[in-house]
């Protein structure tokens, strides 16, 4: 199995806290690796280090075994890594096809041809398929900011897969999101999952949805991680229900 | 269907046509005054695309005009053939907006305003000061209005519809901008940088564009302006000017393509029809502006759009 993504010795420290502990992990091509942590455990901190977001205090962050470490969030985009952020973030006053047209347009061609090329970038026809795929035709064009909570989240998803990533970071992809649509989220992912061979890491805090999706789970508590298996072996570690219950 | 997609471009056809008519039932100080218009709406066209689009605040692009004014009339005087000046003015403040742009990349909303704000400071004092350069206080005479092909904009008239000219092909040349994808990432930047930068979109870069591209067009607005008054000297410069452009973009509607034709028409010929208030019209204005922007701050072009179509909420924002 050939790592697509190897932190190591990640740290982040706010002041006296340190929000990320020495934190080492790899993430294998084709998998779906879940994090799971209390609230304040540094997940989202952890997301952010790895994506250029935040600037870690310590410790590497490789790309295909290439060091990405402090890469501007865009440049990594391009290196093919796609995110959510833990709260929603579509473009409200834009219409779906055009958050979704967004989404992709910097992976195409240059910036100067952008600049003189069609509107649309040239992408209409992967947005529809976009829309189709996750079922967004109803209101492919509608502005965003009038869509349904859930409805913006498939499309902060959809967003992420635009440009045809390797590696999809989500964080918190079904918080907030009713048990319905979570189940058409779950198997959307799935699908891209076994049908693009796209390797992604989910921070999730509904643990019924995080069991069922992932392959394996990464447990973080208070900046480091305590625990690493397969979904069954997780559920069942003292340590893991300690650090749940002691919260 | 059809006829709906016909009004915009028919409306704006009908506008053309209508300021091309305009001076042939106006005396020479009232075409001047629409030429004014013409070069103020260039200007403030630009601001919009920085500001209104992109969302960098400038405090500057006033101080832009006069570097393109005064490099023309610098240009010229040297003998220079001004399609050759209009095009360096442009790209002369096209370079500096772009270095303008490097604060911007590490400083947001009114600390950015301050730092442009202190940039129009430095460019009027070299305007001032600079007296081999600038004339300084005297200023610059006798800029000479452009023989443009054969044609001679000379007369008030010509002069204006040259200006008019000037306007639609700038106007165009944003339209396209802000309709291309790059239009998309400016509004990316200026709504939510971090999920743009998350989707690839460089943020750095354009930044570095929505000033360079802002200011250079304001540059062309200079250019054009100084064979317009054909005298030059720091005064209307000064950063008052800048102030007014920014106060028009925002009236007129920032972010909206015809906001700056609006908020130049109501700051420059407004005042002009309003003369005989003189005083009055001042306090009445800033009172305007104070409520517009309290209640309304998307701008007038926000208000009609609201007008326009107020039954369909979830349309496409369509600016
Ligand atoms: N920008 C920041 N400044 C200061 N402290 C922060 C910042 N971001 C996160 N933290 C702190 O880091 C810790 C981890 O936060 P976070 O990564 O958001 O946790 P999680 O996503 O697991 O809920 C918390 O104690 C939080 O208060
Ligand atoms: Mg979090």
């Amino acid at each position: 199995m050939t790592a697509v993504l190897e932190v190591s010795n990640l740290s982040k420290h706010y002041g006296g806290i340190a929000a990320v502990d020495g934190v080492t992990f790899e993430v294998f091509e084709g998998e779906i690796l879940g994090i799971i942590g209390p609230n304040g455990s540094g997940k989202s901190t952890l997301f952010n280090c790895i994506l250029g977001q935040a600037s870690p205090s310590a410790g590497e962050v490789k790309l295909d075994g290439k060091p990405v470490t402090g890469m501007r969030p865009c440049d990594l985009n391009r290196h093919g890594v796609g995110r959510t952020f833990q709260m929603l973030q579509v473009f409200p006053a834009l219409s779906v096809r055009e958050n979704l047209i967004l989404a992709g347009q910097e992976h195409q061609g240059t910036a100067v041809g952008r600049l003189f090329g069609r509107a649309d970038a040239g992408l209409s026809a992967t947005v529809e398929r976009m829309i189709e795929f996750f079922r967004l035709t109803p209101v492919a064009d509608l502005r965003a900011g009038g869509l349904s909570f859930g409805q913006q989240k498939l499309l902060d998803c959809a967003m992420a897969f635009m440009a045809g990533p390797r590696l999809v970071l989500l964080d918190e992809p079904a918080g907030g999101v009713n048990p319905t649509m979570l189940g058409s989220l779950g198997e959307r992912l799935r699908a891209l999952n076994a049908e693009h061979r796209a390797t992604f890491v989910v921070i999730e805090h509904n643990m019924e949805f995080v069991m069922s999706l992932c392959t394996r789970i990464l447990v973080l508590a208070e900046g480091k991680i305590i625990a690493e298996g397969p979904p069954e072996q997780v559920r069942r570690d003292p340590k893991v229900i300690e650090a749940y219950l002691g919260n | 269907m059809t006829l709906q997609r016909l009004a915009v471009p028919g409306a704006i056809l009908a506008g053309i046509i209508a300021l091309a008519l305009a001076p042939y039932g106006l005396k020479n100080y009232g075409i001047s005054i629409l030429g004014l218009w013409a070069v103020t709406t260039i200007a403030a066209i630009g601001l919009n695309l920085t500001l209104g689009y992109a969302g960098q605040v400038s405090l500057a692009q006033g101080a832009f005009v006069g570097i393109g004014a005064y490099a023309t009339a610098i240009l010229m005087a040297k003998g220079v053939p001004f399609g050759a000046t209009l095009l360096l003015s442009g790209l002369l403040c096209f370079a500096i907006g772009w270095l303008l742009g490097y604060p911007a990349l590490r400083v947001q909303h009114h600390y950015l305003a301050f730092v442009t704000l202190a940039f129009a400071t430095l460019a009027f004092l070299v305007f001032r000061n600079e007296q081999w350069l600038t004339g300084g206080i005297y200023g610059i005479s006798g800029i000479r209005r452009p023989v443009i092909l054969g044609w001679n904009t000379a007369p008030e008239r010509a002069y204006f519809h040259f200006c008019l000219i000037m306007l639609v092909l700038v106007s165009g040349f944003v339209w396209w901008i802000v309709r291309s994808p790059w239009g998309r990432a400016f509004l990316a930047l200026r709504e939510n940088p971090v999920r743009a930068a998350s989707l690839g979109v460089d943020t750095r870069r354009y930044t570095l564009m929505a000033f360079a591209i802002g200011a250079g067009i304001g540059g062309v607005a200079g250019a054009l302006y100084a064979p317009l008054v054909t005298y030059i000297d720091p005064v209307p410069f000064a950063l008052s000017f800048s102030l007014n452009l920014l106060l028009m973009v925002i009236v007129g509607g920032g972010g909206y393509f015809f906001g700056p034709f609006v908020g130049a028409m109501i700051a420059v010929l407004l005042p002009e029809w309003l003369r005989f208030a003189q005083g009055l019209y001042l306090v009445a204005y800033a009172a305007a502006v104070m409520v517009l922007l309290v209640f309304w701050p998307s701008g007038i072009m926000g208000i009609l759009d609201r007008l326009l179509r107020p039954a369909d909420p979830n349309q496409g924002a369509a600016r």
